[in-house]
């Protein structure tokens, strides 16, 4: 799909589907969103990319192989865990900090936890994605 | 107390980053943790005569388990046993498996198997103590295939994992079984309750249930089998899972439980007929082998079947005898192992036969296995002796069919004494025959663990004072539940117990003089293979892979297709089971809100997409048209306000056809796979499924609701965590645990995919 128009809006696309994600991502505690919804929203954004400029343009812009966010993303779901352990609480009890961020707002260990399913999922679609594409 | 039972898995941990300083340095640095671990238990002694000590830790206090380390004379003779012989295994190992390029990931496994054996025998709560149970199964499977490049290596380490793993699932049974009735998993908590469970009706199943547990630990007959093969380990390996540890945990059970179940006659008789079985089966056997390893082998089961023996008998003197030989059976038992392992490491043979004459050779090599053989045949003057002397005396208080267990018991004992003799002593003596002319003698680092060993068999042989009120004591009470005070004494007097004596070394002399080793009589032990419970279980397991196989091969027989059939039949049956029973719906169509417009084209759209996706002959059309129906879906979320799932969905429905179409798009024109009547058989099934989910979904609004949990997560979501979207807050906070092992399973089907993809299992035919 070499079409110019596509390329064209892929070029835009790509980093307003990118901020979305992460707005979904962000907001999810208390709207509608999440950090599953957000990576479906990123991995989105890079396949749109990919099928305009072919997925090795594609690789070349995630730098890492899709694939190593998954582990990364399990790792950080597993520190957001094991963290309220070193207070004394139980595994996986959401820790706040006592003042909000800016722009952000209120960050606690969920936080961690819901970026961890980001990556997972964007990892996961990706590589799902990318093996096949590059198979067939 | 904590830190010392998982100090082992923390240094396995840690054993790649030593490997450097361990291979040139200080090849010993791996022995400095058993050995810490060794003077820390001996620190726990002096107070030992106060009586049992409890540290607690709490873990699932709601389930009531938690990490509770008992000391006490039996739980601090197995630690002492642990970490005593593990710090000679570990320090012999440096020379033995010197140069070994994985040395660092066998000083892994074997501490890591320490530290489960030390939580075993440490743990106060019996679910603790059956997870450590499983860890030393675990660990003992990575020390027996060690070398893992042979086949007969793997599969003796898979037998022994089967055999006591299987042992394992038994034992948690009877523990789940335990708590129940006792209302505790803590074995302090269940001593006072002992009449209790007793009485219980679920006493015997208990009772079944732990023994099978302890017996394939201890490789009882008829699951001993497992023992001999795992001779395939390295020798250290073998000396410290034999002597010592893995097959002692079984023993270490029946010991520990003896106080709560024992004193009855279901437990005394089984273990007397068990016990008595294998300690004399294995004790002939012995006598019929060549290979030095195996004849250890056998003996090491013979002994264990004399542990459970004793047990049985259950007088007092017996109970005490059984504490007295765990520990001298550990401390001879080890040195043979590692002498066995310097005669085997020097000539490069462990045939009996050949061997002899090595004592000149190596002069400290054969005081060791002298002073093993003489104290596993129980000569005066070596710890032997005593445990020999209190079991005859135990066993002579039986009671009835006195007659038959001593004299069982004493057979036994003979024929152990010629197998000690083989290990021990054979070697050793006689002329040097030319072949091995050659032999050199081993260094110091092979030598000084068996003859240690040798040196505190005869300290303690002749200074019982030594251990006896400090240790001795503590370990009887702990085993029998009884405050009785016995003095270990060399010299009881002429009586009965001497005479017995007098008769065991005598004749087994006798017999070590007439009987020799040879290759004939092993022959003739092949006759009886085929109905060796070794190859009953192995034809047994050769069936069941057949059986799976069949199995396999006729559920998953690779096309989707076939899978969703049965899926879906199945559903089918049972739902369709359930609705025998009678359908109660009633639709209430004044509670039911006017159906509008949208929905009516909603419901439209989707049927027409239904009917495309099923007629059309193009393979785009037909992804399409399932997108439509998806995105429909979509629409009725956000209808009923589930934003959070219109949202999911429509991503999913999005990648799901492009994925759809990466795919499709490169296949041919899409033709008629199947035939007309299987078309119409689909049809049914798909319509017959539909229309159940139907009526099933209608009958939901029939039974009471229980709104409990939902009520909780909407006022609780923002009040605990803070997130006004309940939805999110159940998936990250409320049940993020169940977050976790979705996003692994995640995981799991990319890798899936991942290989499905990229796996080339033809390399040759696309180059």
């Amino acid at each position: 799909m070499k079409s110019l128009i596509f390329r064209t809006a892929s070029d835009y696309l790509l980093p307003l589907l990118l901020l979305f994600s992460i707005f979904l991502l962000l907001r999810g505690h208390y709207e509608p969103g999440g950090g599953f919804v957000g990576g479906l929203v990123a991995s989105m954004a890079f396949l749109i990319h990919s099928f305009a400029y072919g997925l090795t343009q594609t690789r070349k812009i995630i730098r890492v192989n899709p694939g190593y966010l998954m582990p990364v993303g399990l790792l950080l779901a597993l520190v957001a865990g094991i963290a309220p352990w070193f207070v004394g609480l139980p595994f996986l009890t959401g820790l706040w900090f006592s003042e909000p961020l800016r722009f952000i707002g209120a960050v606690s260990s969920v936080l961690v936890f819901d970026i961890g399913v980001y990556l997972v999922v964007i990892g996961t679609t990706l590589t799902i994605f990318f093996s096949i594409s590059e198979s067939v | 107390m904590i830190t010392a039972v998982f100090l082992g898995f923390i240094f396995a941990a840690f054993t790649p980053v030593l490997r450097k300083l361990g291979q040139s340095v200080f090849p010993w640095v791996y022995s400095l943790l058993p050995l810490g671990l060794f003077v820390y238990f001996l620190g726990w002694l002096p107070g030992l005569s106060n009586g049992p000590q409890v540290v607690g830790y709490p873990w699932i206090p709601s389930y009531g388990i938690n990490l509770d380390f008992r000391i006490d004379g039996l739980s601090l003779l197995f630690a002492l046993l642990i970490t005593g012989i593990g710090s000679l295994v570990f320090f012999y190992s440096t020379y033995y498996l010197k140069g070994h390029p994985a040395l660092d990931r066998f000083y892994g496994f074997l501490s890591m198997f320490m530290a489960s054996m030390l939580g075993l025998v440490l743990s106060d709560n019996l679910m603790a103590m059956f997870i450590f149970w499983e860890l030393t199964s675990i660990s003992s499977f990575f020390l027996i295939g060690f070398n893992h490049e042979e086949k007969s290596s793997r599969k003796s380490a898979l037998t022994a994992l089967g055999i006591t793993g299987f042992g394992g699932l038994v034992l948690l049974a009877g523990v789940v079984l335990i708590g129940t009735v006792g209302g505790s998993f803590s074995f302090s908590a269940l001593v006072p309750l002992s009449e209790t469970i007793q009485n219980s009706p679920s006493y015997v199943w208990i009772v079944g249930l732990f023994m099978i547990g302890a017996f394939t630990k201890s490789a009882q007959f008829p699951f001993h089998f497992w023992l001999p093969g795992a001779m395939k380990a390295p020798t250290p390996v073998s000396t410290y899972l034999h002597s010592a540890t893995m097959v002692k945990a079984g023993i270490y059970l029946l010991a520990r439980m003896t106080p709560v179940l024992g004193a009855n006659p279901i437990w005394n008789d089984t273990l007397l007929w068990v016990g008595g079985i294998t300690m004399f089966y294995a004790a002939a056997h012995s006598l019929f082998r060549v290979d030095l390893k195996s004849i250890l082998a056998y003996s090491t089961i013979s002994a264990l079947g004399i542990l459970v023996f004793l047990l049985g008998v259950g007088t007092e003197k017996a109970l005490l005898g059984a504490g007295l030989f765990i520990l001298a059976h550990a401390l001879y038992k080890a040195a043979l192992f590692l002498v066995t392992g310097i005669i085997d490491h020097q000539t490069g043979t462990r045939n009996v036969p050949g061997l002899k004459g090595l004592g000149k050779v190596m002069p400290m090599v054969a005081f060791g296995g002298v002073v093993a053989a003489l104290s596993s045949a129980g000569f005066p003057l070596f710890l032997g002796f005593l445990s020999k002397e209190v079991m005859y005396e135990g066993v002579l208080a039986l009671g009835n069919l006195t007659i038959v267990a001593v004299a069982i018991l004493v057979l036994t004992k003979i024929f152990l004494l010629v197998a000690g003799f083989w290990a021990g002593i054979k070697p050793f003596v006689g002329h040097l025959p030319t072949e091995l002319a050659s032999v050199k003698g081993p260094p110091p680092t092979l030598w000084i663990p068996p003859v240690l060993l040798g040196i505190c068999t005869i300290i303690t042989g002749v200074y019982p004072a030594l251990i006896d009120s400090s240790f001795v004591q503590p370990l009887f009470h702990a085993i029998s539940g009884s405050n009785e005070i016995y003095t270990l004494k060399l010299w009881h007097g002429f009586n009965l117990v001497l005479l017995l004596s007098l008769i065991t070394l005598g004749a087994g002399v006798a017999l070590y003089f007439f009987w020799k080793p040879s290759d004939t009589k092993f022959a003739k032990t092949f006759r009886f293979e085929s109905t060796s419970p070794e190859s009953l279980f192995e034809s047994g397991g050769n069936l069941f892979l057949r059986f799976s196989r069949f199995w396999t091969d006729f559920f998953q027989n690779g096309y989707l297709r076939n899978y969703f059939i049965t899926i879906l039949a199945f559903l089918i049956l049972v739902t369709g089971y359930r609705l025998l029973g009678g359908v109660d719906i009633h639709i209430d169509w004044e509670q039911i809100s006017s159906v509008s417009f949208y929905e009516v084209i909603l419901t439209a759209m989707m049927a027409v997409s239904i009917g495309i996706a099923v007629l059309t002959h193009s393979r785009t059309m037909a992804i399409l048209a399932l997108g439509i129906v998806g995105f429909v879906n979509c629409l009725f979320f956000l209808f009923f306000s589930a934003p959070d799932l219109a949202m999911t969905q429509f991503s999913i429905d999005t990648l799901t056809v492009v994925l759809f179409m990466l795919v499709l798009f490169r296949l041919p024109k899409n033709k008629k796979l199947s035939s007309n009547p299987i078309r119409i058989r689909d049809g049914i099934i798909s319509l017959v499924f539909g229309a159940f989910i139907a009526i099933l979904t209608l009958e939901v609004f029939e039974s009471p609701s229980q709104t409990d949990v939902s009520t909780f997560h909407a006022e609780n979501a923002y009040l605990l965590a803070k997130g006004r979207n309940v939805v999110n807050v159940i998936l990250v906070d409320f049940r993020a645990s169940d977050t976790i092992v979705e996003t692994v399973v995640l995981v799991i089907a990319a890798i899936g995919v991942y290989t499905l993809m990229k796996l080339d299992l033809n390399p040759q035919k696309n180059p």
